[in-house]
């Protein structure tokens, strides 16, 4: 095979790319399309055709050896762009116009209107809070208030390894092969300063060079694209959107360790991306990036996809190793570390998607330029999924030490009602880093986040779930939600874990359902510490965390769900004793004409009460007063 | 590492760092008893259990038994956090256990009993969330109660990893884990042969041999009942530490003096019928060898080799000594000769034999074995449920004085004697071959070659101007390795003795629990070997009341033909185990013709013929419109065909196929439709 | 007994395909989870024959692959509805109150966490937690369609087309 001429192919995808009239890109990734994203690029399409406008969904970019002479309108499709909440989203270039939430029904106005008339349709533009129409998304708080790196190339189509190309892709893997030594790929990555985003925060340059060290004849690179923290979407975008940044991050880290083989372990929850990592090493390996002699040299790199089976554990590096070799996902004790003896007991890198995707950059700018942003200790950017009680919910990428407040009100919007409305709600807190990490109150929205600041507050970076709950959420329901999760994926193996989180569990469901007493309390700490400290891996050790972090923050709350009975928010239905605040109500019999039976008493325009014997704590009543005269439910 | 410098602090004391593989054994080697549950020194590190941790300065909270000692670590075994996670960790499990101490086979000798007790577990704070999950209680040899399990996996790791037979392994996940057979099914029902090996490591009573106690009782009780009981080689070299002796003490004497006490009218020694399978299995062999029959050969002594044989090698079979154990020859010389001696009613002779085992108690109860509508043993019970049953009467057998085993079957050779342990039946027969070919003294009668704790023990003995190619293996991932050698022409062998168990019987899977397997083999095995040489005779053939009971009872020579009908027994191919059947078409109904093709499961070079008739068949019975006639099903085996041929039932009506080739596997199609459409006529 | 006729009525070379899912994976050991995948796709469950054809086909126990079976959620060892409903329960989808949209489906179709599966067959009911389309939370899937901010009248609307459409047809 002949060796790919990079700078070729990127010249001839710019050169065919500058022809365009117009491309319109619209998202494909797995939010959008299930909006029906597809079905407005076919439509698209099929009018533009009517209307005589030269259409490709594909765009070559090269015939017959030469540049391609296309001039027309190129319809792409991209990854997931972060804002899904919206979708789908189409974007107009050069004019750069972005529309959301457009249906199939929209299209001929678009086509119409801006394709044809030049004219920007209103309706279909992001409004801000404040009642800003953005055309574009330059326009918009919630991206340009980011910073994307990681995913600055989710607006290629991600099924044209050309494009890639053309955007600087595959060079860094190139410089590592072909210019550079193990060492030296190394020394630029430690020099970096990246560490890995798959929770830890280990120095990924460390990590390689351990496994370098490990003297072996046969040695792996893993992905983990496993992403199991549920409310966390990073990894699947990065995969569905750019998935040759990951190959490519995979093959420089081969090249670091002197592996030739490797596995992309991507959770089955993920058809899309296990589609489009799939497609792009076929492509890679068409175009002579995967395979024997990359680059003309004697080095080879074979990369192969697999689906996990569903369990959350598999993101653990030995279970998901032991899922690799067709076992139970069970993990196994550190020491011996993959490092020294992975996958079918060979020296073995695992690193997330993220941290892969990061490596291509660092290789192709320098280390110093991926030092510019970021913080001493954590550089570089971190993708969060910012999701809960929050206006725009989504993917979005800044650098660490950006504070909490800045993503939270502005790039999110402000906190909203349970409904989704912004209707002045305070904020509570926010969960980072899903069932393993800590909860974040208002005294530490101003925290810069980065890996070690977060840890001295008893949370973590974690995957990056963040979300954000509002002064109605009940933070031992929270716990106990995390606690059932964990629970439920324990692979059981060891003692702490299987059985610590189901006793927690059970005495959550005291304090929530008012059995507990004083020892309850003690015992949870007792037991959360136990587990923490005892289990085998990672989820054990670290399930307690949002038991722990409530308890530290929140410790009020539990008080009163145990000694005086009662659910400060209302949502634990057990604890409900709905009490109408005679100040507060104007006695407009609303409630007592919703009540189902009968509890509630009172005459017109005089307070009205409620019986505690008859009530059943439906909260219909609650819901009734326009007045927030009940309390207590 | 540098053995002779590197030293590391456990607990203040500078401690020298010798092969430790972990630090647990270290730890355990100064002297504390570090508690585990998960830990084997002869199994893979699981690492589940979590009561081994400990501190290593500048790490933090480590498990002793996966990590290793490193020159100038410095830890401690003990602290507040520690202690509270240890107690913690007990409390967790006893919260999702069933504690039935009073009623459990494995109280006072139970890990987590034991540990409660230690760590002053004085209440479980937890709720109680044990499921009362059925027991197992179905396989002749073992009972599983799950809700006894802490899932240290040490069964599941033994049953894998050293017998190579995975009948038990984890299932489901989380809370739900648990240790089971395949489809949770019972241990009878799978591929399980019985060893016991499970039990051995088992720190709980969540595996236990199946009791026969009661049974026993209730036939001593019985006074119309005459009550006979035959002690198994090993069993005198491990019942003593249930009360206290020293293991590998003989404690044979005191053991008869105590059965008597009990109630047993007579009571035996299994050796002398190892003596009388030593004939049979020795002239065996000469036979093979002179006569150029089925070579290798393999002893039969050991009835969970012989399961696993017939369920993984059954082209074997022809290979296994048709030699009956010496528990069944046992029963056969009862049956044969008691009822005349002692003048009782044969019905109400009671034959109980005392074994190290619990594949004893299958075999025992295979169908095969009944004389006359009965079996020829009928209880077997182990060391333990022995030394249970002398504690329960309150018996102090290490107080006991010593009486003789009852003649004439109390006598026997140091060659019956060294049964127990690997290598024995090997030196045993060898004793009696080499001087029977020779047809001279033997010069010395050890054969120190096939003694020891190798896995393979290999040896050359020249006789009679050849040389005799012999291998002892014990444990069956051994024997398995051994077979694979053989098929692939790795191996060479005339005679094989198969143990299942590490270490032959005296570790079998009925004996006293150990917390040093390795330690309690070496013991308990010199313990054999002593009684050996303390012995009168050492060779087989010397013991001239085994030359008596042939002329009584068994046609008065080995290899007669009532020796053949009594002391010789039969195999059956299990391979056929997986007895899965895969309905492809139509409902099982009354009425129906039954149609089962019989489809290899082990990968055919090219197409699978079978599985493509089969499809075929299924085409011409939708064809026909014959749903609601037939049903056709897929039967699976696992084993490998090459001739071609395929083995189907349309009805009543078995045969095999030829469907190599499109020729032959269209006429075989033909005949096969031209069955089904006159079944369904 | 229903579960013989939905075989039959589906598959036409049984044995056939579970010989080309072995042969395609080199019969090897290491291959478990990919090939129980592939014959659940085509079987729609693993059957307790299947497994232990597979296992006696690679050669390992039956005991470890029912093991490896009942580890992954997403293997099924009872035959699942013609229409499954996966409902997200993941952090996001859980503040967004995705259990109202779950206690209406089994409600709709009396179902439980215990029994998930209508006894006709058409319906199975289960949690997952997080499809990684947060953004849209609630999520559910029906099949294979994606059904972002969900609420429970929409999704037991879906039911009732479903169940009309399948009148309709007969
Ligand atoms: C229970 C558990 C789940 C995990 N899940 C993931 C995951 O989904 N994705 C991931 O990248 N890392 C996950 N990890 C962390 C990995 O074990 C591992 O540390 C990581 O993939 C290393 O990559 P990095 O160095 O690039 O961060 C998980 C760890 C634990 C203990
Ligand atoms: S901590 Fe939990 S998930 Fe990890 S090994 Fe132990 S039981 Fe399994
Ligand atoms: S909660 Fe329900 S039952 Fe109680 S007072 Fe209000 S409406 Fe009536
Ligand atoms: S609805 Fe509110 S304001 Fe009206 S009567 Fe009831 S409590 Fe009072
Ligand atoms: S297993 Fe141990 S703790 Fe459990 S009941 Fe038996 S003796 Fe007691
Ligand atoms: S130890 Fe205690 S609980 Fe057990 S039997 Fe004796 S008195 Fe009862
Ligand atoms: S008795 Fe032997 S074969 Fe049976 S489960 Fe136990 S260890 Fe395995
Ligand atoms: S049965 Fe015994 S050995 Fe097996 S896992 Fe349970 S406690 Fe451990
Ligand atoms: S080696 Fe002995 S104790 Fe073990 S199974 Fe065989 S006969 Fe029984
Ligand atoms: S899928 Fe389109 S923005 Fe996420
Ligand atoms: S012995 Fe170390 S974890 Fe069980
Ligand atoms: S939490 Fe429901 S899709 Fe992520």
């Amino acid at each position: 095979m002949t060796t790919i001429n990079l700078e070729k192919v990127a010249a001839a995808f710019k050169s065919a790319s500058e022809k365009l009239s117009r491309r319109i890109i619209i998202c494909g990734g797995t939010g959008c399309m299930a909006n029906g994203s597809m079905l407005v690029r076919d439509a698209m399409a099929e009018l533009l055709k009517q209307k005589n406008v030269d259409v490709e969904l594909e765009l070559k970019t090269e015939e017959n050896g030469e540049h391609c002479n296309f001039t027309g309108t190129y319809l792409s499709k991209s990854g997931c762009q972060g804002f899904c909440q919206r979708g789908p989203l189409v974007h107009i270039m050069p004019d750069n116009i972005l529309y959301t939430k457009v249906k199939v029904t929209d299209v001929p106005e678009i086509v119409e209107e801006t394709l044809l008339g030049g004219r920007v349709i209103e309706r279909l533009l992001y409004e801000t809070v404040d009642g800003v129409k953005c055309k574009g998304d330059h326009e918009i708080p919630f991206y340009n208030r980011q910073k994307r790196v990681v995913l600055h190339n989710c607006m290629i189509e991600p099924e044209n390894v050309n494009e890639y190309i053309a955007r600087g892709g595959y060079f860094g893997a190139r410089k590592a092969i072909t210019e550079m030594t193990s060492e030296q790929v190394i020394q630029e990555v430690i020099e970096s300063g990246l560490r890995g985003r798959g929770g830890g925060g280990f120095p990924t340059g460390l990590k390689w060079k351990f496994t370098l060290a490990s003297k072996n004849d046969k040695k792996y690179v893993i992905c983990n694209g496993d992403e199991g923290d549920p409310g966390a979407f990073m990894d699947r975008s990065v995969m569905e959107g750019n998935p040759h940044a990951v190959i490519e991050g995979m093959i420089i880290a081969a090249k670091a360790i002197q592996a030739n083989e490797g596995y992309v372990y991507v959770r089955a929850e993920y058809p899309l991306a296990v589609k489009r990592m799939r497609h792009a090493i076929e492509k890679a390996e068409e175009a002579g990036l995967l395979g024997e002699n990359l680059f003309g040299t004697d080095f080879g790199f074979r990369l192969h996809v697999m689906e996990g089976a569903g369990a959350f554990v598999c993101g653990e590096e030995t279970a998901l190793i032991a899922s690799i070799e067709g076992k139970r996902g069970m993990p196994m004790p550190k020491p011996p570390f993959p490092a020294q003896c992975g996958l079918w007991k060979k020296p073995t890198v695992i690193n997330n998607v993220e941290t892969l995707a990061s490596v291509p950059f660092i290789m192709r700018e320098g280390a110093a330029v991926y030092r510019s942003c970021g913080t001493e200790k954590s550089p570089g950017t971190k993708t969060f999924a910012l999701t809960g009680h929050v206006a725009n919910t989504g993917l979005i990428e800044v650098p660490f030490g950006t504070t909490l407040r800045e993503i939270v009100y502005n790039i999110g919007g402000g906190v909203t009602d349970n409904s989704g409305k912004l209707t002045g709600r305070d904020f509570k807190a926010v969960q980072i880093g899903g069932p393993s990490g800590g909860c974040l109150t208002k005294e530490m929205l101003d925290l810069p986040m980065d890996f070690d600041t977060l840890k001295t507050v008893g949370a973590m970076v974690g995957s990056g779930g963040l979300v954000v709950m509002n002064d109605q959420t009940c933070m031992i329901k929270i716990a106990r939600f995390f606690m059932q999760f964990t629970q439920n994926e324990s692979c059981g193996k060891c003692v702490p874990c299987r059985e610590g989180t189901k006793q927690m569990l059970a005495l959550l469901d005291d304090i929530i359902e008012g059995r507990a007493t004083a020892e309850t309390l003690e015992l949870l700490e007792a037991t959360a510490k136990a587990v923490q400290l005892g289990s085998l891996c990672g989820l054990g050790k670290t399930a307690p965390n949002p038991v722990l972090s409530t308890l530290r923050n929140f410790r009020d709350e539990y008080e009163a769900h145990v000694f005086k009975k009662t659910c400060p928010t209302g949502e634990c239905k057990a604890l409900a004793r709905p009490e109408i605040v005679a100040d507060k109500c104007r006695g407009c019999t609303a409630c007592a004409r919703k009540c189902p039976v009968g509890a509630i008493t009172g005459e017109v325009k005089k307070p009205h009460h409620i019986d505690p014997d008859k009530c059943i704590k439906c909260g219909a009543c609650k819901a009734a007063c326009r007045f927030d005269a009940i309390i207590g439910l | 590492m540098n053995n002779t410098t590197a030293t590391m602090t456990i607990n203040g004391l500078k401690v020298a760092i010798g092969n430790e593989r972990n630090l647990l054994e270290l730890i355990r080697k100064i002297g504390i008893d570090m508690p585990t549950f998960c830990y084997h020194s002869e199994l893979s590190i699981y690492g589940a259990c979590r009561l081994c941790l400990v501190e290593v300065e500048k790490r933090g909270i480590m498990a002793a038994c996966s990590t290793k000692p490193e020159a100038g670590m410095v830890i401690h075994t003990d602290s507040k956090d520690l202690r509270m996670m240890r107690k913690i960790n007990v409390e967790l499990l006893l919260a999702n256990h069933s504690r039935e101490c009073p009623s459990c086979m494995r109280s006072a000798n139970c890990t987590l009993q034991s540990l409660a007790r230690r760590l002053g577990v004085t209440e479980v704070r937890y709720k109680q969330t044990q499921k009362n999950a059925p027991i197992d209680k179905a396989s002749p040899s073992l009972e599983r109660d799950p809700n006894k399990c802490v899932l240290c996996g040490d069964c599941v790791r033994v049953c894998t990893e050293v017998q190579s037979v995975g009948a038990i392994d984890f299932a489901f996940r989380g809370a739900n884990a648990r240790v089971a057979p395949a489809f949770d099914k019972n241990l009878n029902e799978v591929e399980c042969v019985n060893c016991g090996q499970c039990a051995a490591v088992c720190p709980t009573g969540a595996i236990v041999p199946k009791q026969q106690r009661e049974q026993v009782w209730s036939q001593i009780h019985d006074k119309s009942k005459t009550v006979v009981a035959s002690i198994a080689p090993a069993v005198r070299v491990a019942l003593g530490e249930m009360f206290g002796l020293k293991g590998g003490e003989n404690v044979a004497g005191k053991l008869v003096t105590a059965l008597k006490l009990m109630g047993f009218a007579e009571v035996y020694d299994t050796s002398f019928t190892a003596d009388m399978t030593i004939f049979e299995e020795a002239t065996e062999l000469i036979d093979r060898i002179t006569n150029k029959k089925t070579m290798p050969m393999f002893t039969s002594c050991c009835p969970a080799w012989v399961k696993f044989a017939e369920t993984y090698f059954p082209e074997f079979i022809p290979n296994i000594s048709s030699t009956r154990s010496p528990q069944q020859i046992y029963g056969a010389v009862a049956r044969e000769t008691l009822p005349g001696k002692l003048g009782v009613n044969p019905e109400n002779l009671v034959v109980v034999s005392i074994m190290p085992c619990t594949a004893k108690k299958f075999e025992a109860q295979l169908p095969k074995f009944k004389h006359d509508g009965r079996q020829d043993i009928d209880y077997v019970l182990t060391t333990v449920e022995v030394s249970q049953m002398i504690s329960s009467m309150g018996i102090r057998l290490d107080e006991l004085p010593i009486s003789a085993f009852d003649m004439p079957y109390g006598f026997a050779t140091g060659g019956g004697v060294i049964f127990g342990t690997t290598g024995g039946v090997m030196e045993a027969a060898l004793r009696y071959a080499v001087e029977k070919i020779e047809q001279k003294p033997l010069a010395s009668v050890d054969f120190a070659e096939v003694r020891g704790g190798t896995p393979r023990k290999e040896a050359e003995i020249e006789v009679g101007g050849t040389k005799l190619r012999v291998a002892v293996v014990h444990g069956l991932g051994n024997a398995r390795k051994l077979v694979d050698d053989i098929k692939a022409g790795k191996a060479q062998y005339d005679f094989i003795e198969v143990m299942a168990c590490p270490g032959g019987c005296v570790c079998g899977g009925g004996q006293p629990i150990t917390q040093n397997p390795e330690l309690a083999r070496q013991i308990r095995a010199a313990g054999l070997y002593n009684a050996d040489k303390t012995q009168q005779l050492q060779k087989p053939q010397d013991n001239h009341l085994v030359v008596r009971c042939y002329e009584e009872a068994f046609g008065g020579c080995p290899g007669s033909h009532k020796a053949h009908e009594r002391l010789h027994t039969h195999y059956q191919d299990r391979a056929q185990l997986f007895d899965a059947q895969e309905i492809m078409l139509g409902m099982p109904g009354e009425g129906k013709v039954d149609v089962v093709v019989t489809v290899h499961t082990v990968k055919q070079d090219g197409e699978n013929k079978e599985a493509a008739l089969l499809s075929q068949l299924v085409a011409y019975a939708k064809q026909q419109n014959l749903r609601d006639k037939v049903v056709i099903a897929a039967s699976f085996n696992p084993a490998r065909t090459n001739d071609g041929k395929v083995c189907v039932a349309v009805g009543d009506n078995v045969a095999e196929y030829q469907i190599d080739g499109d020729v032959a596997a269209s006429a075989a199609l033909k005949e096969l439709t031209g069955l089904i459409d006159a079944a369904v006529k | 007994m229903l579960e013989t006729m939905e075989k039959t009525s589906a598959m036409k070379d049984y044995l056939v395909e579970v010989n080309r899912i072995l042969e395609k994976n080199n019969y090897s050991e290491s291959r478990l989870i990919p090939i129980l995948q592939e014959v659940q796709e085509v079987y729609k469950y693993l059957s307790k024959d299947m497994i232990t054809y597979v296992a006696s086909s690679l050669g390992v126990p039956p005991s470890r692959v029912y093991g490896v079976a009942t580890f992954y959620a997403h293997f099924a060892l009872k035959p699942k509805g013609k229409h499954v409903f996966r409902l997200c329960d993941g952090t996001a989808c859980h503040v967004k109150k995705s259990h109202g949209i779950l206690e209406a489906l089994y409600k709709r179709l009396n179902l439980s966490a215990e029994k998930n599966t209508s006894d006709d067959l058409k319906f199975t009911v289960e949690t997952v937690s997080c499809l990684g389309a947060c953004g849209l939370a609630p999520v559910v899937l029906l099949n294979d369609e994606v059904h972002g901010q969900a609420t429970p009248e929409q999704i037991i609307a879906l039911i009732d087309k479903i169940e009309a459409a399948e009148k309709e047809n007969k």
